[in-house]
């Protein structure tokens, strides 16, 4: 009742809360974190455009590293599994996540995904996101790190488009190089001056899964950040 | 479009905190949305508003104040522009975000029959 005159009005009140919305996915998050790093895994959310090769860079990374066994994967995907299946193919453990309508993964989608999944021995798990430039940026899922492919082909001004994608980017892979030859009003320079105005550490690998070309540069990248993680979380531990 | 899910959390936000009062009426939510929170404001209205219908939020409104991205140099503190080299010219720092990436529910409006429970706590 109302306070003021007895009056028998309800009030309304205001009540504090200041709290983040996405609250239970971070404490999600943080749970996966935990497990992945307590296993010794780097976890890497791999993000970018459909069609800007996080499968075929995936598909040439378990090529490239010595002992494949060591390489895991998620892939999100909203209707098919032809992701993962291609990942099998190339001698990955992988899994699919089928999202339905959802244009993301979240925390918990990745955790039920891993729940059943044997990573024993796995040292790179590979969160291959949906494709997309604007959703998955903004769930975290318990990586490590983030790594967004941006292909040559799509654009100089990509990143200016999607600062939020590029912002969380720890690396950004520009993928197809092979097809520079033929793309004479492409300016590679161009696109790494973009990802400058949305990246605080604009840290970029030209690669092309085709030819192998960088891949030596991302493996050797991969090798670095894993050490660094595992030895952060063990100081932090 | 992931506004769908954001609202989504924020109504079981908003369910977790009116729990203790349970006669309140949700009149208006008040939430921060940053500029670089991968957010759009106008997708999270029409989401919220089509999504609120046999929630707790049922009769809310939803009002979205909204934060500018804010990037700082780390070691001098100098406010560096968005749409700028992300890089402090004078101590060459990548600059850190100071502002602009939340996704916060601030406030809630309740309506209560009795207020004077609500008051004690």
């Amino acid at each position: 009742m109302c306070q003021d005159c007895g009056c028998g009005d309800p009030e309304v009140v205001p009540v504090k809360v200041q709290q983040k919305i996405l609250a239970r996915n971070d404490r999600t998050a943080a749970h996966n974190r935990e497990h992945f790093l307590g296993d010794g895994m780097l976890a890497v959310n791999l993000m970018g455009s459909p069609g800007a090769g996080k499968t075929a860079v995936l598909e040439a990374t378990g090529r490239a590293l010595p002992d494949p066994k060591k390489v895991a994967a998620i892939a999100g995907d909203l209707a098919t599994e032809n992701d993962a299946n291609r990942l099998i193919a190339a001698g990955i453990r992988s899994r699919a996540i089928t999202t339905g309508q959802a244009c993301h993964l979240d925390a918990e989608l990745v955790h039920r995904a891993v729940h059943h999944f044997d990573l024993r021995g796995v040292e790179y798990l590979f969160i291959e996101n949906v494709g997309n430039l604007v959703c998955p940026a903004v769930y975290d899922l318990g990586q490590a790190l983030n790594v967004v492919a941006l292909s040559i082909t799509e654009g100089e001004d990509k990143p200016l488009k999607y600062p939020t994608m590029f912002a969380k980017a720890d690396l950004v892979l520009l993928t197809k190089a092979d097809l520079l030859p033929h793309l004479p009003f492409i300016d590679v320079d161009k696109i790494i001056d973009a990802l400058a105005h949305v990246m605080p550490v604009p840290r970029v690998i030209s690669m092309s899964a085709r030819t192998g070309f960088g891949i030596e540069a991302w493996i050797r990248w991969l090798a670095t950040s894993r050490t660094a993680a595992l030895e952060k979380f063990e100081v932090y531990a | 479009m992931h506004e769908y899910s954001i609202v989504q959390s924020l109504v079981d936000s908003v369910d977790a905190a009116v729990k203790q009062t349970p006669d309140a009426i949700v009149m208006r939510v008040h939430v921060e949305i940053g500029d670089l929170s991968g957010v759009d404001v106008d997708l999270l209205t029409t989401a919220f508003e089509t999504f609120r219908d046999g929630t707790c939020c049922e009769r809310a409104g939803i009002v979205i104040e909204r934060v500018s991205t804010q990037w700082v140099c780390p070691k001098c503190h100098r406010p560096i522009a968005s749409g700028a080299v992300l890089q402090c010219p004078d101590c060459h720092e990548p600059a850190r975000l100071g502002a602009g990436d939340e996704i916060l529910l601030r406030e809630i409006e309740m309506e209560v029959p009795d207020v004077s429970g609500l008051r004690m706590r």
